[in-house]
C-alpha cells in the first residue's frame, strides 16, 4: 500500500536532519546532493541564518560573484539585521550595486576589514588569496560540485568543518590543459571538490534534497531517470498545478506549433531536416530566435502555485541555452535582429543555477558531424534541460540519435576514477527518446 | 578545431597540398637540438629496441639490442644512450648567466631579489612523434629510481654508473613536455602540425611521412597521393617503404625481419656458450656478431627514414622566423632547466612516482596560465592566428574615427578617453566586455561601452571604446597613450597576460579534505627501488 507523497514534509525532514548534523554533527563535513531545483540556495541561507545565531562565525563559498550577489540578498531579505561581509576583488566593479543598498553589509576587499562579522561570503577564487587570518570556525561551500579539487586545496585551510552543497548532475568543473596524469588520483587536481572530500573522508555524512520545487510535473522524471537513475527525485507540484497559455492562437507555423506543444506536455522538439552544419547553424539559431519572438508575442501567461493569478511570461523570464560561446553569440545577434531584448542568452556552463519560466535550447549535437567527449558530456545537456518551471523547447537537427549510434563513448577507462553512470549516451538517447513524442516538424 | 582550420583543411583537399596555419614559427628551435629516434619492442613494455641518436644529421648515434628481453642487454643500451644524451644536456649546464629571481624569505615572509644563475641555453630533444614524448616518459620511469652498485653495493641487477641520472633528465623533459608553449623535448608531428593544416584527418597527421607528405610532396604529385604512399607503400619484400616513426614497429618488419634475425643470434649465442675448444668459440663469436650485424643493419634502415623525415621536418620549419614571443617561452624552458640542474647538483631524491596534492595543483595551475599566455602570445606574435581569433569572434581589428576626451568623476579625474573605431567585423561584444591592445608590448585595457547604430551598406558598424589604463598619472594622458583617428588597431577579447593563481599551502599542511599531509614515510618512499618481483626474474 502506498501513502500520498507529500513534498513539503519529505523537504521539510531532509532539511532537517542535514542542519542538524551541520549544527551539531562530530564530523568535518557534511555532503548534500541536490537535484535541478530543490532549494539549494533556501538551504543555504537557512544553514547561515542558523549557524550565526547558534553564534558561530561563518564564512561561505561560492563560485561566481553573481552567485555571491544573490546569497547576500537572500540572506538580507531574510534577516536584515544580520552583520554580513561581502569580501570582493579589487577589480573595478567587483560587486552588484544592489549590495550598496543593503545596511547589514560590509564590503571590503580585505578579509582583515571583515573580521568579526557573523558571516563572511566571497568566490572560491577570492578566499584562494586570504592568508594569515584565524580559521573560521564553519564553512558553506555552495555549488561544491562545480568546485575543482585544487580550488578547495587552496581555500581548505580557513575552516575548521563545512557544509558542502552542490549538484553532482550538472557539469563537472574542467581544465584548460590535459589532466590525465592525475586521473584516478585521490586529490585529482581537475576533479571536483566533492569527489576528493569523499575519497579521502569517506565516513562524513551524506544528504540528499528529495523534492524539485523548479521542475514541473513534467519534467522532473525525466531530468530525474535520465540523469539521476540512482538517486530519484520527485516535483514539489503536481501536473495542474502550473499552466502554461497564450493570448493569441497559433498561426500554424513550426514555432507556433511546437510551442502549443510545449504549452501543452511540458516539452517540444523542433526538428529541422538533417544537416551537417557549422557550429553557428543560421537557420537553427533563426528558428531559435522566432521561437523566443512568438512566444513573447503570443502573451505567454504562467499560472502556478507562486501566485493567485497568471502571470506574463516576460523577456527576463525566458533563456535561451546552448553548447557553446560561439552559438550564444549568434543567437543574441539573431534576437536583437527580430528587436528581441532582455532574453537571456548564454551557454550550459554559465545557466548553472538559474531558473526561468520557459527556456529554448539549441541541441548541443545539432547538425554535427560527430559527437565528441564535450558534446556528450551529461551534465551539459542536465543543465539545458532543466532550468525551466514550464516548458523547454528543444531546436535539432533531425538524425541525432543515428549520430548517437554512430558514436558510442569511447573514452579511455582510467584505474581508479569512478564511471559516472548514466553516461552521456545513455542520457541523450533517453532524453531524445522523450523528446520524438513532442516533436514538430520545422515550417517556415 | 576552429573555423579558420577547417577552412585551411578544406583548402588543403582542395589544393593538394597542406596550407600554412601560421606565418612565423611559434616553438623556439635551437641551433644544436639533439634528434632522438627510439624504437621499442612489440609486446615487451618499456623494451628498448634501438636507438638513433644525435645532433648531426649526417653521422646518426645507432644504438641496438640485439635481444630486447636480456637484462645485460637492456642496460647496456641504456648506458650507451646515457652517454649520448648526457654530454648534450650538460653542454648547457655550466654556461651560465647572472640573473634575478624574486624569493619570500622565510622568516620576514617578506619578498627580496636573490642573484642566481641561469643557463644561456638549454639541450632540446626532438623526436618524431607524440608516441616518442611518451617513450621518453617511460624510459624515465624505468630508470630513475634504479640504483647503481656505487647507490648500494649489495643491490641485485645493479644499474650502470649514469642510467639513473638519465632517468631524471628524461623524466624532467617528459614533464616539462607538457606544459604548453614548451619547447624542452618537441615531437616533430606536433611542431609541423601546428605550422599546417593538411587535408587528411588528425589520426592520420600522426603519422610524421604522411604528414610531410602534405606538407612537402615530392614533383608532381599531390599530398594525398604522397600521403597514401608513405603510408601503404611496400617494397618487394613486403616491408614499407616509409616505416612508422615509432617507438612502434611495423608488424611485418617483426615478423618477416626481426624475429628471425634475433632467433638467428639467439642460436649463435647458445652455441658459443657450448663451444668447447677455443677455436670453435672463436668461429662461433664470429657467427654471433654477424647475428649482431645484421639486426643493428636492420634497425638501421627502419630508422634512416623517420631520422631523416625529422630533420626535414626541422629545416621546414626554420623556414619559418620565429615568433617575437616565442623567446620569451624558451627563457622559461632556460628557468626550469636550470632549476633541474640544481635540484641534481644538491643532491635531491629523484622525482616522486606520483605528485602529492599541493604539486600535482600547482602544475595544473602553472600549466592552465601557460596555455593561456600561448594563446595569446601566439596570434599577437602571427597575424594569422589573430585572423583566426577574430574570425571566431575573439579579436577585431578597426580604424579609429574619433576620440572624445571624458573623465573620471573623482576629486582627482583621471582620463576615460571614449575612442568611436570602424570595423566590418562582429566580436562578441557584451555591455562592458574589456578589449585589450598591445601599447609598445603592453597591454591597455578598454571596455566596450555601445554600437552605434545599424551596420552601413559596406558592413562597416561603429564601435564606442572607453579606454581605462596605461595613460599615465596626470588628468591628461601621457602622449601616444590615446589612440588617434585613422589609427588601425587589432583588439582582442583575451586578456594578454596571465595573472598567477593564489598561493598553495605547503604540501606539509595539506589539509584534511585533501587527506592532510603526505606520510612521514613518503619522503623515504620515494628514494627507495622497486621492489623486485618474480616477473622481473626471466
Amino acid at each position: 500500500m502506498s501513502t500520498v507523497f507529500d513534498p513539503g514534509a519529505a523537504a521539510a525532514r531532509a532539511t532537517g536532519a542535514i542542519l542538524d548534523d551541520t549544527l551539531r554533527g562530530s564530523s568535518r563535513g557534511v555532503v548534500v546532493d541536490s537535484p535541478p531545483g530543490a532549494g539549494k540556495s533556501t538551504l543555504v541561507v537557512r544553514a547561515a541564518l542558523e549557524l550565526a545565531a547558534a553564534g558561530h562565525p561563518l564564512m561561505v563559498i561560492a563560485q561566481t560573484n553573481a552567485q555571491v550577489d544573490d546569497l547576500v540578498v537572500r540572506l538580507a531579505e531574510k534577516d536584515p539585521e544580520l552583520p554580513v561581509g561581502r569580501l570582493h576583488s579589487s577589480d573595478s566593479d567587483p560587486y552588484d550595486k544592489v549590495l550598496d543598498g543593503l545596511a547589514n553589509v560590509t564590503k571590503s576587499a580585505k578579509a582583515a576589514d571583515l573580521a568579526g562579522l557573523d558571516v563572511v561570503i566571497s568566490t572560491a577564487a577570492k578566499w584562494a588569496h586570504v592568508k594569515n587570518v584565524e580559521p573560521w570556525g564553519h564553512a558553506i561551500v555552495d555549488e561544491a560540485y562545480q568546485m575543482r579539487s585544487d580550488a578547495l586545496l587552496a581555500v581548505a585551510g580557513l575552516f575548521e568543518r563545512a557544509l558542502f552543497v552542490g549538484d553532482p548532475g550538472q557539469l563537472d568543473p574542467f581544465s584548460i590543459v590535459g589532466a590525465d596524469q592525475w586521473a584516478g588520483l585521490s586529490y585529482d587536481p581537475s576533479a571536483s571538490a566533492v569527489s576528493t572530500l569523499l575519497a579521502h573522508n569517506p565516513e562524513l555524512p551524506q544528504h540528499r534534497l528529495p523534492v524539485s520545487w523548479r521542475l514541473p510535473a513534467s519534467a522532473a522524471p525525466l531530468v530525474s531517470d535520465a540523469f539521476y537513475p540512482y538517486t530519484p527525485f520527485r516535483s514539489g507540484t503536481g501536473h495542474r498545478d502550473r499552466k502554461l497559455s497564450f493570448g493569441v492562437a497559433s498561426d500554424g507555423s513550426g514555432p507556433d506549433r511546437v510551442l502549443d506543444e510545449a504549452a501543452e506536455s511540458g516539452w517540444g522538439l523542433l526538428e529541422l531536416p538533417a544537416r551537417h552544419t557549422p557550429r553557428t547553424d543560421p537557420e537553427a539559431v533563426r528558428a531559435v530566435a522566432l521561437v523566443v519572438r512568438r512566444l513573447l508575442d503570443r502573451g505567454g501567461v504562467a499560472t502556478s502555485e507562486r501566485a493567485e493569478e497568471p502571470v506574463p511570461v516576460t523577456a527576463d523570464r525566458v533563456a535561451v541555452g546552448t553548447a557553446h560561446r560561439d552559438q550564444a553569440a549568434a543567437v543574441r545577434a539573431a534576437l536583437a535582429e527580430l528587436g528581441v531584448t532582455g532574453v537571456a542568452v548564454d551557454t550550459a556552463n554559465r545557466l548553472q543555477g538559474r531558473e526561468f519560466d520557459v527556456t529554448v535550447v539549441l541541441h548541443p549535437l545539432s547538425g554535427r558531424p560527430d559527437a565528441t567527449a564535450f558534446h556528450l558530456e551529461t551534465g551539459r545537456l542536465c543543465v539545458l534541460a532543466s532550468r525551466h518551471r514550464h516548458a523547454c523547447v528543444v531546436v535539432c537537427r533531425e538524425g541525432v540519435a543515428d549520430l548517437l549510434d554512430e558514436h558510442p563513448s569511447t573514452e579511455p577507462v582510467q584505474l581508479g576514477v569512478t564511471v559516472k553512470f548514466p553516461d552521456g549516451w545513455e542520457a541523450n538517447h533517453a532524453v531524445l527518446a522523450h523528446l520524438a513524442e513532442h516533436k514538430v516538424r520545422w515550417r517556415p | 578545431m576552429s573555423l579558420i582550420t577547417t577552412l585551411a583543411r578544406l583548402e588543403a583537399v582542395d589544393t593538394g597540398r597542406a596550407q600554412p596555419l601560421a606565418t612565423v614559427r611559434h616553438r623556439h628551435l635551437t641551433d644544436r637540438p639533439l634528434v632522438l629516434v627510439p624504437l621499442t619492442t612489440a609486446g615487451e613494455a618499456g623494451a628498448p629496441l634501438g636507438a638513433l641518436v644525435g645532433t648531426d644529421r649526417e653521422a646518426p648515434r645507432l644504438l641496438a639490442v640485439a635481444q630486447p628481453r636480456d637484462r645485460d642487454l637492456r642496460f647496456a643500451f641504456l648506458a650507451e644512450l646515457a652517454e649520448a644524451v648526457l654530454p648534450h644536456i650538460e653542454a648547457y649546464a655550466d654556461v651560465v648567466e647572472p640573473a634575478e629571481r624574486n624569493e619570500t624569505d622565510p622568516a620576514t615572509g617578506k619578498k627580496t631579489k636573490v642573484e642566481v644563475e641561469l643557463c644561456t641555453d638549454a639541450g632540446q630533444l626532438i623526436v618524431p612523434s607524440r608516441a616518442g614524448v611518451e617513450f621518453v616518459r617511460l624510459l624515465g620511469r624505468s630508470m630513475r629510481f634504479r640504483r647503481t652498485a656505487e647507490d648500494d653495493p649489495d643491490t641485485p641487477y645493479p644499474a650502470p654508473a649514469r642510467v639513473p641520472l638519465l632517468g631524471r633528465w628524461l623524466t624532467h623533459y617528459g614533464e616539462r613536455a607538457r606544459v604548453p608553449g614548451s619547447s624542452l623535448l618537441l615531437a616533430a608531428t606536433d611542431l609541423l602540425n601546428r605550422h599546417w593544416a593538411t587535408g587528411q584527418s588528425s589520426l592520420e597527421d600522426q603519422h610524421l611521412g604522411a604528414l610531410l607528405s602534405w606538407i612537402d610532396p615530392p614533383a608532381g604529385s599531390s599530398g594525398a597521393e604522397a600521403a597514401l604512399r608513405a603510408e601503404l607503400a611496400r617494397d618487394s619484400e613486403g616491408q614499407l617503404l616509409c616505416p612508422p616513426a615509432g617507438p612502434a614497429t611495423d608488424p611485418d618488419f617483426d615478423n618477416r625481419l626481426l624475429a628471425p634475425a634475433i632467433e638467428r643470434y639467439d642460436r649463435a649465442r647458445t652455441a658459443l656458450a657450448s663451444a668447447e675448444d677455443g677455436l670453435a668459440a672463436d668461429a662461433r663469436l664470429g657467427e654471433l656478431s654477424g647475428a649482431e650485424r645484421e639486426i643493428r643493419s636492420l634497425l638501421a634502415r627502419v630508422m634512416l627514414p623517420t631520422w631523416d623525415a625529422v630533420w626535414r621536418g626541422l629545416d621546414l620549419l626554420r623556414e619559418l622566423p620565429e615568433g617575437s614571443r616565442a623567446e620569451d617561452r624558451w627563457t622559461r624552458d632556460r628557468w626550469s632547466f636550470t632549476a633541474h640542474r640544481d635540484r641534481v647538483r644538491s643532491g635531491e631524491p629523484p622525482q616522486p612516482r606520483r605528485d602529492d596534492a599541493v604539486t600535482a595543483a600547482q602544475k595544473l595551475a602553472s600549466r592552465e596560465t601557460a596555455q593561456a599566455q600561448l594563446e595569446a602570445q601566439e596570434a599577437l606574435d602571427d597575424p594569422l592566428v589573430l585572423a583566426g581569433r577574430r574570425l571566431a569572434g575573439e579579436a577585431f581589428l578597426a580604424t579609429v574615427t574619433d576620440v572624445e576626451m571624458t573623465y573620471t568623476e573623482s576629486k582627482r579625474p583621471s582620463p576615460r578617453p571614449l575612442v568611436t573605431v570602424r570595423t566590418d567585423e562582429r566580436p562578441h561584444l557584451g555591455e562592458r566586455t574589456k578589449v585589450y591592445r598591445s601599447l609598445e608590448g603592453k597591454p591597455q585595457t578598454a571596455e566596450f561601452v555601445r554600437a552605434e547604430d545599424e551596420p552601413d551598406q559596406d558592413g562597416d558598424v561603429l564601435l564606442v571604446l572607453r579606454i581605462l589604463d596605461r595613460m599615465g598619472r596626470g588628468k591628461e594622458p601621457a602622449p601616444g597613450s590615446v589612440p588617434e583617428p585613422g589609427d588601425r588597431i587589432a583588439w582582442t577579447l583575451f586578456e594578454h597576460d596571465q595573472r598567477g593563481g593564489p598561493k598553495l599551502p605547503d604540501p606539509e599542511e595539506t589539509p584534511w579534505t585533501h587527506g592532510g599531509p603526505p606520510g612521514a614515510d613518503a619522503a623515504t618512499r620515494a628514494e627507495q627501488p622497486d621492489p623486485v618481483t618474480p616477473e622481473d626474474l626471466l
